[in-house]
């Protein structure tokens, strides 16, 4: 599984932003608890030992201050440390047995934590609702990055659980798939990399080069399937793709291929001409076989931000999307808009495309995703 | 779906402006409010972060003055700042093109854009800067990427370097300064391959071509609907690179464009022009106050008005004026107003510009209304005879079925046309006698007219919009469209006067 520790060292290292982050925020209120409380603070000491405990217990000299504060812990601003939970703290430092920073969970570091989602493209509801669901029972609590970003990846991990699937595969031959999207996306690519994975499978493939707009689109996909060693059917420039598409799943038919991969034109979603196109495809299709597309795949660029949603809910309603494929992971993109469209659209992520090689397409793995955009080591 | 960010900050400071006076409370919050809608607009943090803080920094200590609400004011000082910051120096869409032959450099990821930019950036240089220009495509790694360039050349009419197979970028590179030397051609432009800011080898690869050539311009190609990347990926490119400037493509589409905002402050390079569709000719230079007020809420206006006045000829604008003014609006005009709508990019295009009609526009294709219906009412007009569109009120029933018929239309059609007609009229009317000319005479002429252009940025002063008045109009849309949805074509009109009412 090298494509697995490819993505993965691309991930982490696109990461690190996050992961810096995360230790800037915790240290920030870590160092509070060095002024103000300094023998509870376990970073320095090395191998804490059950001593502190007492003396925490009578921690309220040195900060009396803190008394007050303590009964009404939400509605303090300040990102104080909550000297009341003195067994936990000493349980959890003990654990980690080297020097840990720890802050307590309370409004900023949230805030903080929020912006630090926003910034891998998460968008600003999906990251508030992930960090309530962390902070929910937790709050108050001394937490270290590793803690943090467990929690994070594990809620990113449940949100993403159940949209991480391969693409369906029925014994209807021939199977069509339809892939669309916006301009410079990568359908064709994407194209390419699955007929030959699909090749390798030991299906027949036939691709119809359906992009009959651009220049030397159909050039472009041609090559793919010399390299993927699949049949490309083409049509002149400026021609109608619906026509070309027609022909294709006679052609496809005849020979009795499996699958039948169509490429479209990119198109941005609020094109209603160019949206009306892509309607004319379906119904083209739909007079060869009433159930085609069996898939229709939306390619999202990761580099993209909040329009994802867009581009998913007018391609979901225009086009009816069963899958999305997201491609350029292998950037510095985080891919957390994925986050946002799981949690709001709920649809399928069946391949992530890390590189330009033929074979730089891997399937999603929910896990591996939120520990790379968490930058969790496991 | 998100509301877009001028709809979002209008919502911001419309529950401002029901506030007494700017409290730095006040501040606090609509600021609060300008940060997410800027990040919910894909604008990187960080630069949200500063941009709402310099903001906070001109705000707190302004006093209020008594003619403006506080969500004005904000407004304001938010509009001012984002122009401040998305103005770079010197002539946007300027290039150092001087002495020839001067080398382009096109970078940017993939899929951004390039080859598509470099093409349209060509047919600019050939026909409006009257420039020989050839075009080459190092980009030895996309299949079809050089064909791709070439047909483009042969679309647009612009010479490309012919493909030789097997040689590298520098090589291409070197190739093409000497063909522009011995072909004495002004410009030439190199679309580099997409490359990611983090491929090593591929940046190496452009810095060498950029040695090679030495180029006078390197412009990056950035999707304009990049996300939180965009800060990572403009660092990366002008620090290794270092660019000259910035194109933003897919503007066209409805991604909020705060990529242009990121890009801005973090490179401090201009944004030299945006991509506005798939057609060569769609590049426009970067125009800072359009974008700030779009980003604002105000619409486009600046390009409604510059549409208008391609489309719309002054003469005739100045007799309809004069016509609404006495409050006559009969089927002629109702047809010229048609006629201009669908001119100027037809309903979705004209509301996609105007403040505040985002939310409508989208209504409106919810509810299936499109331009074949303007078309088909004037089809209902020109079935007409000369005395019945000028006077519309003669129309009895046998008139009416034998209009229908022409038109291939229903009576219920035409009878909504009607009723649309009277609408507007008497809006009209209304109009005439509150403005008592002048007012009127100066939103027409704003509108429609070349001489009243002078007074048209004033009216742009976004501390001179009024929201609510922006509301009013809008529902006036609203209104003009209830209970009647095939009749959408109707509502524009009067939602255009009431545009000008505001002022």
């Amino acid at each position: 599984m090298a494509f697995f520790q490819k993505l993965k060292d691309r991930l982490l290292k696109s990461s690190s932003r996050l992961e810096e982050g995360l230790d800037a925020i915790v240290e920030e209120g870590g160092e509070e608890i060095r002024e103000e409380a300094p023998e509870t603070e376990p970073s320095e000491t090395t191998a804490p030992d059950p001593a502190p405990e007492p003396v925490e217990d009578a921690a309220p000299d040195p900060e009396p201050v803190q008394k007050p504060a303590m009964p009404k812990p939400a509605l303090d601003p300040a990102p104080e440390p909550r000297a009341d939970k003195p067994g936990l703290l000493q349980r959890l430092a003990g654990r980690a047995g080297k020097p840990v920073v720890r802050r307590a969970l309370d409004d900023d570091m949230l805030e903080q934590l929020e912006e630090l989602l926003i910034a891998s493209d998460m968008g600003v509801d999906t990251a508030l609702r992930v960090t309530a669901n962390i902070a929910e029972g937790r709050f108050g609590k001394q937490l270290s990055t590793q803690e943090i970003k467990r929690l994070l990846a594990d809620e990113i991990a449940r949100v993403m659980e159940p949209v991480a699937r391969p693409l369906p595969i029925y014994p209807k031959t021939p199977q069509v798939v339809l892939v669309v999207g916006v301009n410079g996306s990568g359908k064709t690519t994407t194209i390419g990399k699955l007929a030959s994975q699909f090749r390798a499978a030991g299906k027949s493939v036939v691709i119809a080069a359906g992009d009959t707009f651009r220049a030397a689109a159909v050039e472009q996909l041609q090559i793919w399937g010399d390299r993927a060693g699949v049949p490309v059917l083409t049509a002149p420039e400026g021609s109608d793709p619906a026509s070309l598409a027609f022909d294709a799943m006679t052609k496809a038919q005849a020979e009795g291929a499996d699958l039948l991969l169509i490429d479209t034109a990119g198109r941005l979603q609020n094109r209603a001409d160019l949206m009306e196109e892509l309607a004319k495809i379906v119904r083209v299709i739909r007079k060869k076989d009433p159930e085609a597309p069996h898939n229709t795949l939306l390619v999202l660029d990761a580099t993209t931000g909040q329009n994802a949603l867009s581009q998913v809910e007018t391609f979901q309603k225009l086009a009816n999307v069963s899958g999305l494929v997201m491609t350029k992971l292998d950037g510095t993109a985080k891919g957390g808009v994925l986050v946002a469209l799981a949690d709001r659209f709920g649809l399928p992520i069946h391949a992530i495309g890390v590189g330009e090689k033929i074979d730089d397409l891997a399937p999603f793995d929910p896990e591996e995703f939120a520990a790379a955009l968490t930058g969790l080591e496991t | 779906m998100f509301e877009n960010l001028s709809e979002r900050l209008s919502g911001v400071f419309d529950r401002l402006s029901k506030q007494g006076a700017l409290s730095d409370e006040d501040v606090k919050t609509a600021l609060r409010e300008v940060r997410v809608a800027l990040l919910e607009a894909d604008v990187s943090l960080p630069v949200a972060r500063d941009f709402v803080k310099a903001v906070q920094d001109k705000a707190t200590g302004q006093t209020v003055t008594r003619s403006v609400t506080p969500g004005q004011q904000v407004v304001k000082i938010v509009h001012d700042e984002l122009v401040h910051v998305l103005a770079g120096e010197g002539e946007p869409g300027e290039l150092k093109i001087d002495n020839a032959p001067a080398p382009i450099l096109m970078v940017g990821l993939q899929g951004s854009g390039k080859t598509t930019t470099t093409g349209k950036l060509a047919k600019r240089l050939t026909e409006k800067n009257g420039k020989r220009v050839l075009m080459a495509s190092l980009d030895i790694y996309r299949p079809a990427a050089m064909e791709q360039l070439r047909v483009l050349g042969q679309q647009i009419g612009v010479d490309t370097l012919p493909i030789v197979p097997g040689e590298n970028a520098v090589q291409i590179a070197k190739r093409a300064k000497q063909q522009a030397t011995l072909g004495g051609y002004d410009v030439y432009m190199l679309d580099t391959a997409g490359r990611l800011q983090i491929a090593q080898t591929l940046m190496q690869e452009i810095e060498d071509v950029r040695d090679a050539v030495n180029p006078r311009e390197t412009l990056l190609v950035v999707d304009g609907l990049t996300g939180q990347v965009a800060v990572e990926v403009a660092e990366e490119f002008d620090g290794k690179i270092g660019i000259s400037g910035v194109v933003l493509t897919r503007m066209d589409g409805d991604g909020r464009g705060g990529a242009a905002l990121s890009m801005r402050a973090v490179t401090g390079k201009p944004i030299k022009f945006v991509g506005l569709g798939e057609k060569m000719d769609a590049l426009e230079t970067f125009e800072p106050d359009r974008i700030a007020g779009r980003i604002l809420g105000m619409g486009d206006i600046v390009a409604l008005v510059e549409k208008a006045q391609d489309t719309i000829e002054a003469e005739q604008a100045e007799r309809m004026m004069k016509r609404f003014q006495k409050g006559r609006f009969n089927m002629n005009d109702l047809k010229m107003q048609l006629e201009q709508m669908i001119k100027m990019g037809g309903m979705e295009g004209v509301m996609g510009m105007m403040p505040g009609m985002g939310k409508m526009s989208k209504q409106m294709q919810g509810a299936g209304i499109d331009d074949t219906v303007l078309k088909q009412q004037i089809a209902l007009i020109q079935s007409m005879t000369k005395m019945e569109r000028a006077n519309p009120q003669i129309l009895q029933a046998s008139r009416k079925k034998r209009i229908a018929k022409g038109a291939g239309l229903e009576v219920s059609d035409l009878n909504k046309l009607l009723k649309m007609q009277r609408q507007m009229a008497d809006m009209m009317k209304k109009m005439g006698k509150m403005g008592k000319g002048g007012m009127l005479k100066q939103a027409m002429s704003g509108m429609f007219g070349k001489g009243g252009m002078p007074d048209v940025p004033a009216g742009m002063d976004p501390g001179q919009m009024d929201p609510k008045a922006l509301e009013q109009a809008a529902k006036q849309l609203g209104s003009g469209k209830g209970g009647m949805p095939g009749l959408g074509g109707s509502s524009l009109p009067p939602g255009l006067s009431g545009f000008g009412k505001k002022k």
